[in-house]
């Protein structure tokens, strides 16, 4: 145990996740000895975020304006609608460059544990966009887990009321460049039961 | 497959012991308290990473220590394998084979396959049905590892409906809306899909390792009436009427997707209830094996001796099963003899001498039957002594 502010610090930082004990020790004594000008820089980022990041009026992202950058994009195909359940999914799926379409972020997945039904999710602005822009395919893309595969299926049953949309979902199974002998037996059956004719 | 050595360190008693096997028969003898069965322990929890007697590992690390170290040579066809796990309480255990590591623990799972057989088994016949499900499940993995993320799957989801429904049932009763029943199918469907597949898997493993578990009944009691084991769906009567022939259709396995169906359809019949109590009533985790002796259950029914005999064949029957799948696995037998009388004594002698290896303890050496040959330890005051 460290004297007052420096334990008070390196508490903060143990907060953080995936920030452990030792961590957050090594960061507070950083922090200590760094420059003042990078802690202040620290310190306005910290707060910048608080204060100036707004959610995404169209697909619920983190934005610094009110559409976000994608949804504002003229080139990316309104019709084309990619469902995720976290800002950090939008990140992942738009480093493959391959989408061209546009995000839906739900904030989170079905979880009734943690009391998350569906109208804590953003399901009702996801229906409206559906209906007010032609979309014609919607993909849901939210994790291949018990939660993400429930709201997977609750999301295919509510799309399936407009007629001639197309609702697709991720494929799961083995990762690329990977060697079949050091798939976990999990995720190898479920690709063997989900394979498909070549 | 045999265990050639066996090395334990800071493990319960043992501050350290080592072990030389062979294959056939080796009897650890020795007062009560001394050790028999953490030896056994040991080996057994290198096959299952996990303990018969405790569902926590602290208590496997010996009093004072920080960590338990287990190591075994294991033999399997002409090759030697060596396995160690180290125990640290509250923390993630590490193993090593051919003494590098490996990532993950479950990796050594398959180098050493065991069947244990011990007092507590008798559970298994007198306790509730949750220890007869865990039976089921624990070979169902051990047979095929890929089943133990559908139960995992099926865990979670039944976890969340259940959450569901208590929440469901509390808007109700406070007058409250029925939003959230909205997604209740959605749970539904997905406790089906892993259910059947669960539910499926099951039946399908009682089709197989009846006859067997029979055969070792009639093999350890041949004067007593045929054992019998029945599966007892909470879909009850839907279960056959969905599917003839207890789910088996012509290739002989479990037909999923008709389970599937009888699930969900028995999940809307019962909803109301469900909601109300706030408790999932229809699924593989209210079921149970139910166990009979000539026609009378053997829970309540069966004396003493039978109940011990009916534990004992399920584990034989499931070391037999096993032992036909592949790999012979290594039969260990754990203070199992005092409880039977001569004859059955003389019987299970004789199962125990056609295995490939059988490790047995025993705290008074007139127990063991004069045919078991072999090997003998003598197990005392820390120290582990071969007699013969």
């Amino acid at each position: 145990m460290y004297e007052g502010v420096v334990q008070d610090l390196i508490d903060e930082l143990g907060r953080l996740p995936g920030v452990g004990p030792k961590s957050a020790q090594r960061m507070a004594f950083y922090l200590l000895a760094a420059d003042p000008a990078d802690v202040t820089r620290l310190q306005e980022a910290l707060q910048r975020v608080k204060d100036g990041v707004v959610f995404c009026a169209v697909c619920g992202t983190v934005a610094e304006k009110q559409t976000c950058r994608i949804c504002a994009d003229p080139r990316r195909d309104v019709r084309v609608i990619c469902v995720v359940e976290e800002p950090k999914d939008v990140v992942a799926v738009e480093r493959t460059r391959e989408f061209t379409g546009r995000y839906h972020v739900l904030g989170g997945a079905l979880d009734p544990l943690s009391g998350v039904g569906p109208d804590q999710l953003r399901i009702r602005e996801l229906l409206t966009r559906i209906g007010v822009d032609d979309v014609t395919e919607v993909i849901i893309a939210t994790d291949p887990n018990t939660e993400g595969e429930a709201t997977a299926t609750y999301l295919a049953r509510m799309l399936r009321e407009f007629p001639g949309l197309s609702v697709t979902r991720l494929a799961s199974g083995l990762p690329m460049g990977g060697d079949l002998e050091f798939a976990d037996e999990l995720t190898l059956g479920r690709a063997l039961s989900g394979r498909r004719a070549v | 497959m045999y265990v050639r050595q066996l090395e334990v360190t800071d493990f319960r008693s043992w501050e350290h012991a080592e072990i030389e096997f062979e294959p056939g028969v080796s009897v650890l003898v020795g007062a009560n308290g001394q050790g028999k069965t953490n030896l056994i322990e040991a080996l057994s929890y290198l096959s299952t990473l996990g303990s018969h007697r405790v569902s926590t590992d602290a208590p496997l690390v010996r009093h004072g220590a920080q960590r338990a170290i287990v190591r075994t040579a294991v033999v399997h066809a002409d090759r030697e394998l060596t396995v160690e796990l180290e125990i640290s309480p509250g923390r993630a255990n590490r193993a090593r084979l051919n003494r590098s590591p490996v990532p993950r623990p479950r990796e050594v799972l398959g180098v050493l396959r065991s069947v244990l057989f011990a007092p507590e088994d008798l559970a298994l016949v007198r306790g509730d049905p949750a220890q007869r499900r865990r039976f089921l499940d624990d070979l169902l993995v051990l047979r095929a590892p890929r089943l133990a993320g559908v139960q995992a799957d099926y865990d979670k989801v039944l976890r969340q409906r259940v959450a569901l429904l208590k929440s469901a049932g509390a808007a109700r009763r406070s007058g409250g809306g029925t939003a959230d029943l909205r997604t209740l199918d959605v749970w539904d469907g997905h406790l089906a899909r892993h259910g059947a597949e669960l539910l499926g898997a099951r039946l399908d493993l009682l089709v197989e390792l009846t006859p067997h578990v029979r055969a070792a009944y009639r093999a350890v009691a041949p004067e007593s009436a045929t054992a019998e084991l029945e599966y007892r769906s909470s879909l009850g009567d839907a279960l056959p009427a969905a599917v003839p022939d207890a789910g088996v259709n012509s290739t002989g396995k479990a037909d999923v997707d008709l389970l599937e169906v009888a699930l969900l359809t028995q999940l809307a019949q019962l909803r109301a209830a469900e909601v109300e109590r706030g408790v999932c009533l229809v699924g593989p985790h209210r079921d149970d094996l139910e166990l009979s002796l000539g026609g009378l259950p053997a829970k309540g029914y069966a004396s003493h001796g039978e109940s011990w005999s009916f534990a004992l064949a399920l584990r034989l029957g499931s070391y037999q099963l096993l032992r036909s799948g592949g790999a012979e696995p290594v039969l260990l037998l754990d203070d199992v003899f005092a409880e039977l009388d001569t004859h059955r004594r003389a019987r299970l002698a004789e199962v125990a001498l056609a295995a490939e290896q059988v490790v047995v303890t025993a705290a008074v050496p007139a127990d063991v039957p004069e045919e078991l040959q072999g090997t003998r330890f003598d197990v005392d005051a820390g120290q582990v002594r071969r007699v013969r």
